[in-house]
Order: C-alpha cells, then structure tokens, then sequence
C-alpha cells in the first residue's frame, strides 16, 4: 500500500492563490477529513491529490510516482475520486451507473465477468443490490449518493478521494455514508479521504483532521489535537470550546471571535 | 452483448435492408424484382445502376454519418437537443462548402467542396465547443450552437446575395436543399471513405460518452483524456458531417429525431446507442428518400425539406412530453 504525499502545492486561479504550499502525508487505512471555511481551497486540494488538477508548484507523489506522471488510466484504477456534483446526466439504472466505476479496468468490449462481481460486491456494500434495476433519476437524496458511493467502490479503489460526499444528506444518510467510508477504511486497509463541512462528524467519526484555511494548512493531527478552540478561532473566527458530550467530545459554537 | 440488443441490431439492419430494396425499386419509373434478372440488355440496368444504387448507398451512408453525429453529440454534451443541424455544424459544413461555389473553387476538383465543407464542419465543432466552454449546461451549448448556426447562415446568405451571377446562386440554392436526387457513383466513391472513416472514429468514443454520464470531472476521474475526446469528436463529426452535406447538402433532423426515440430502447447509455443511432438514420434517410420520390407532384420535394417538416412536429412533441414531466 503507498501513501498518498503532496509536496509543496502551489494553486493559483486568476491571479488570486487557492492553495500556498501545502504538504501533508495520507497513510493507508485511515479516514482523513479535510476542513476548512468556504473558499479555504479544500476541494482544490483534494483535486490535485486526486491527479484531477496540476498544482503550479509542488507535487503529488503516490508511493514512489508523481501522480502526473500516470497514465490517466493507471491513476483512475488507484484513486477513486467522487466529485461533489451529484450529476448523472442520462437515466440510466443503477446498475449500469455502478458499472461505470469499472471503466478505468474493462476492456473495450464492456464489462467481464470480474467487472460484474465488483460491481455487484458496491451494490451489496452499500445495500443497493434491490435496488440495482431502478432508474437513477427516481432515486431519492440519500440512495443516489448511496449508488454514487457504490460507483466508486466499484472501481476497487486503493485510495478513495470524496468531495463533500455529505453534503445535502440528512443526518442518518450522513451517518450511514460515513460508516461505509470507515468500512471501507477498515476492512480493505485503504486510504480515505474527504472534504467536510460538519465538524462534528469531523471530531467524531475521522481518524485524522486537516485543516485548511486561506490555502495554508493550519493544523494536521488527530481530530482532538486538530480541532482546538485556537485552531477553529484562527480558521473560522469563531469562538468555540471542546466539551463533553454523552457518548464523547462535542464542539460547542460560542459565537464570533472578536478582534 | 445481451439478446435485447441483438435484437435491436438485428431488427435495425433488417429495416435498412428491407428499405434499400425498396429504394433500388421504387420511384418515378418502378422497377420490379424481374428488372434484376433481365440482363444487362435491359434498359432498367440503366436506372438501377446508374441512378438507383448511388442514391440507396448514399441514402444509408448519410443517414447513418447523421445519426451516429447527433448521438455523438449528445453523448458529448449530456444535452438529449444536440444535433449536427441545430448547433450549426451544418451549416458551419454549408458555408465552406457554399464558399467554393462562390468563389468558383468548385468546379476545379470534384474535392474541393467535399474538403471544404469537412474542414469547415470539423472547425464549427471546436469552435461551437470553445464558445461553450467547460461548463456543460444545457443553455451554453445550445446558445454557442445558436451562435454559430446564425454566424454560418449568414455567411451562406451573403455568398448567396453576393454570388456572381443567377446561375451561380441557383446552383447555391439547389445545393443547399439538401437531397440524394440524381447522386452519382462519383459521388458516393468521393464521400464515402470519409464518411466511413469518421463513424469509425465516433464509434470509438462509446466508453468515454458513458463516463461523460458523471459529468466531466467524474469521467477525468475514471481516467478519460477529455482532450484528446474533444479531437477525435471534431475530426469524426467533420468527416461524417461534413462528408455528407458535401454531397447532400443540408439534411436536418436526423441526429436528433433518431437518437431521441432509441435511446429507451438501450438503457439510456449513451455509448450504447452509438451504433444504433447509426443503423436508424439509415432507416429515416431511406424511408424519408423513398416517401418523397413517390410524392405525387411536378418537382420532386427535397428531402432536406421533407426532414424539417418532420422535425418540427418532433420538436412539439419533445417539449409536450418535457412540459408533462415538468408539471
């Protein structure tokens, strides 16, 4: 398994930086969330990890090999990526959706007979397989990111790169995407990582903690050691404390930051 | 591949047979089946041969460039209204093909049009793609489309206004209208290589059109060169499209009728209904050209006209359904 490494990233759009040298080392088997204000440059982030976005300066090493340097079908076997558009653009049925997280491995002449079993292992992970024959456009918030996860799964990915995957989710459907992620994690030994808005399921539920904020990386730890009050002041201006809750530690929104 | 689309196939090759009989027979001179074994002795050779076999080969050659353009295009944009007619890629094909008329070109080698019109429908792709961008939306493809379509039809307009004498406007006119009446073997040996070349390269891009489902950055992430998509796509729609109005002039509508009334009947998938699309332009050319032949009139009615007086019904129909869905 290799490590996913961003040396130094440089990002910058229309004159105005997105990210300003950022480094930070991914080990596999760990949920990692990445957080941060809007516009801190985390999607930018995850994109240039994900060898979807050359970063002006720096570089994303996997293991050994500068992510650019793959062949675009090797880098889409390794790294799975879920964008945060939910855009499916035909309506085509789940199945067939699924499949095509299988598209960086099939032949020309469609989908084998190992290409078929990992899609229906994604269908069965993510409890989509009554499912598998159902139009994706009459799908409802919470099983369409479900079959969009399964796509990904699919692809049997050794690094599994979301973008905001629980935005728009309900609280249950966030926790139930989460749990697969952690799964994922878990069971295969790969590496996750996601983009976050919700802190506390940052806090709670990530093995590790990146902060992002104004394209610098702030903090870079544990979610406890990650997300201290002093961090979430310097990146959010917000004043806020750790505190406990009934089933462990909760941030706890006091209000602005002054000064 | 499933029995369900080799059903399909199969019924589709079986329909584009069954019509090109019908069009080496039918006509304003009907020929029947005992025409064929009379020998070269009888007169019907001639009609056969000379006139009817071009026109049925081009028939299924040009039905299919157009259908296999707008699936193409479609799949490329996600957007279920593109078609080689309605974003200009036509008349981008016209107008080059119009400017070797008006400057005369023409008459030089029979290649010079058939050339031109390709370049110019290849250039209206890249040029129609850069206006919109990389953002996919419905609105910015059919609006670059628009632009260019207005742009193009203008500039055909002016050559028209402009064209040197009666004689060279008429044989503009004529042109443009498109048609396979009176097509020669010269013809289909000129646009037929092209033609093939260019479906040949559209049939290729099927897995990355079913990528494209997720959008760009979803089919980047699978591991899709969108560069080198974009290419083949310009090169193979200007080399079918613009191969076929070459020698047919403008024929609309089919890119968009054919695809639109397929698709169900391949799970949506846009890669999938490559070579169907194909298969029912032929079907829709041919059926178009035989019902227009046997029109009972002094002229025969362009086909070109016949196509758009289908398509917009078809258009009505499109936004019925769409307004029903909607409401």
């Amino acid at each position: 398994m290799s490590d996913l490494i961003a040396e130094g990233l440089n990002v910058a759009l229309g004159g105005k930086s997105i990210l300003a040298g950022v480094s930070a080392r991914f080990r596999p088997g760990q949920v990692t969330a990445v957080v941060g204000p809007n516009g801190a440059g985390k999607s930018t982030f995850l994109a240039c990890l994900a060898g979807l976005r050359r970063p002006d300066v720096g570089r994303v090493l996997l293991g050994e090999s500068p992510i650019q340097a793959l062949p675009h079908r090797e880098r889409a076997r390794r790294i799975g990526f879920l964008p945060q558009s939910a855009e499916v653009a035909w309506a085509v049925d789940v199945e067939t959706l699924v499949g095509l997280g299988r598209t960086p491995h099939s032949g020309a002449r469609g989908l084998g007979v190992g290409d078929r079993a990992a899609v229906h292992a994604a269908l069965e992970r993510t409890h989509m397989t009554a499912l598998a024959r159902r139009d994706v456009t009459t799908l409802s918030g919470g099983e369409r990111a479900r079959a969009l996860l399964a796509r990904v799964l699919a692809g049997e990915p050794t690094w599994l790169l979301a973008d905001e995957p629980l935005a728009g989710l309900d609280p249950g459907h966030q926790l139930d995407t989460v749990d697969l992620l952690r799964a994922f994690a878990a069971e295969t030994g790969h590496g996750v990582i996601m983009t976050l808005h919700d802190l506390g399921v940052a806090l709670r539920l990530a093995d590790r903690v990146v902060v992002l904020s104004g394209g610098g990386l702030i903090a870079d730890a544990g979610p406890l050691e990650a997300l201290t009050p002093d961090v979430l002041a310097r990146a959010y201006g917000v004043q806020a404390a750790i505190v406990d809750g009934v089933s462990g530690p909760m941030i706890e929104l006091i209000g602005r930051s002054r000064g | 591949m499933s029995l369900k689309r080799i059903g399909l196939l199969g019924g589709l090759l079986l329909a584009v047979a069954v019509l090109a009989i019908a069009s080496l027979m039918a006509g304003k001179v009907w020929v029947p089946w005992s025409a064929w074994t009379g020998g070269a002795g009888d007169p019907r050779w001639a009609i056969i041969f000379q006139l009817r076999v071009p026109r049925t080969i081009l028939g299924v050659a040009v039905g299919a460039a157009l259908g296999l353009s707008g699936a193409a295009m479609q799949g490329y944009t996600r957007n279920p209204l593109a078609d080689p007619g309605i974003l200009g890629v036509s008349s981008a094909a016209a107008l080059g093909a119009v400017l070797t008329l008006y400057l005369s070109l023409a008459s030089s080698a029979p290649w010079v049009l058939a050339a031109a019109a390709m370049i110019s429908a290849a250039l209206g792709v890249v040029a129609m793609l850069a206006m919109a961008g990389t953002a996919s939306g419905t609105i910015t493809f059919i609006l670059a489309g628009v632009i260019l379509n207005t742009i193009a039809s203008a500039g055909v307009a002016l050559a028209l206004s402009l064209a040197p004498s009666p004689w060279a406007a008429q044989e503009i006119i004529n042109w443009l209208l498109g048609s396979l009446t009176d097509r020669s073997a010269a013809d289909v040996q000129l646009a037929l290589p092209f033609i093939l070349a260019g479906c040949g390269l559209l049939l290729s891009l099927g897995k990355a059109f079913d990528a494209l489902t997720l959008g760009d950055t979803g089919a980047r992430a699978l591991g899709v060169n969108l560069a080198a998509v974009r290419v083949v796509l310009a090169v193979g729609v200007g080399l079918a499209t613009g191969a076929s109005v070459a020698v047919t002039g403008m024929i609309g509508f089919v890119g968009l009728i054919v695809p639109h009334m397929l698709r169900p009947l391949v799970g949506h998938r846009p890669g999938a209904l490559l070579l169907p699309s194909a298969l029912g332009g032929a079907v829709l050319v041919l059926a178009g050209d035989i019902l227009v032949r046997l029109t009972p009139a002094a002229a025969e009615v362009k086909l070109g006209v016949a196509m758009a007086a289908l398509g917009g019904p078809f258009f009505l129909a499109m936004l019925i359904s769409m307004r029903r869905r909607l409401a």
